[in-house]
């Protein structure tokens, strides 16, 4: 999995490409949050419009994302989810905590 | 149709991507929606990353992975020989992990049972642990 992280004043725009599972997952972490405390980001929006694929290993990175972010005080947006992606995330209940566009 | 693939490698999670790439291209020999082939790569994916990270947390090990076709019905065993689980009903329950250092969703086996049509784990701590699901696909087709 490819990942691209772009900054607009506080809010963060990681711009994912390929498949997130257990093998990149704690990656993704990692990179996600390093820029975040860096720079002092409250809101983060992922685009899902590169990724094919995604088990629960990618559901527990975004629910950690989630708290991460709503302990800052700040939103999180993700936007362009395949119809595959979609169906895991509906189950796994994470329409009712994050914002989708 | 009748066909069946057996596959065993070590348990490395470069191997998740590879087992549902092998899974899903086994199925497609059926009359399949796109929906049906991603619930079994993304059922395979979770049973294969169990196996992996909990069965073998960390330890070499290895995965083997069979997948039969009889008629429309896909089935796929997982299995491993690690450190197996000692409450098979705790662990299925939607949203329960065990891991407490990593991000783990507990949400595996729920999204086993949801995306299939049958799942059976089979556990025995310090033996290994083989899961089987089945998904008859295609219905749309029949007749
Ligand atoms: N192959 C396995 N070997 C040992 N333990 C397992 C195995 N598969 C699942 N488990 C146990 O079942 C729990 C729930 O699995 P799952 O629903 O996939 O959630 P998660 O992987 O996010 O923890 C795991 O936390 C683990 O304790
Ligand atoms: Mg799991």
């Amino acid at each position: 999995m490819e990942m691209t992280l772009e900054r607009v004043g506080t809010t963060l725009v990681a711009k994912l490409d390929g498949e997130l599972d257990q093998s990149c997952a704690a990656e993704i972490r990692e990179k996600i949050d390093k820029e975040i405390n860096m720079h002092s980001i409250i809101n983060l929006v992922m685009d899902f419009d590169r990724v094919d694929f995604m088990d629960s290993s990618g559901i527990g990175m975004l629910i950690g994302r989630y708290k991460l972010i709503k302990a800052r005080g700040g939103k999180m947006l993700i936007i362009r989810t395949s119809p595959q992606v979609d169906k895991i995330i509906e189950l796994s209940g994470l329409k009712g905590l994050i914002e989708f566009g | 149709m009748e066909n069946y693939i057996k596959i065993e490698f070590p348990s490395k999670s470069c191997n998740e991507a590879f087992a549902r790439a092998a899974a899903g291209a086994f199925a497609a020999q059926l009359d399949i929606t796109v929906e049906e082939l991603a619930d079994i790569k993304t059922s395979v994916s979770e049973a294969v990353t169990n196996a992996i990270i909990h069965g073998y947390s960390g330890m070499r090990g290895i995965v083997e992975m069979r997948c039969k076709i009889s008629g429309q019905t896909v089935e796929i065993v997982v299995s491993d020989k690690g450190c197996g689980i000692a409450d098979v009903p705790l662990a299925m329950q939607p949203l329960y992990s065990d891991s407490k250092d990593d991000e783990r969703s507990g949400m595996g086996f729920t999204v086993m049972q949801s995306f299939m049509d049958t799942l059976k784990v089979e556990s025995e701590v310090g033996v290994g642990t083989t899961v089987t699901m089945t998904k008859k696909v295609g219905a749309s087709f029949e007749n």
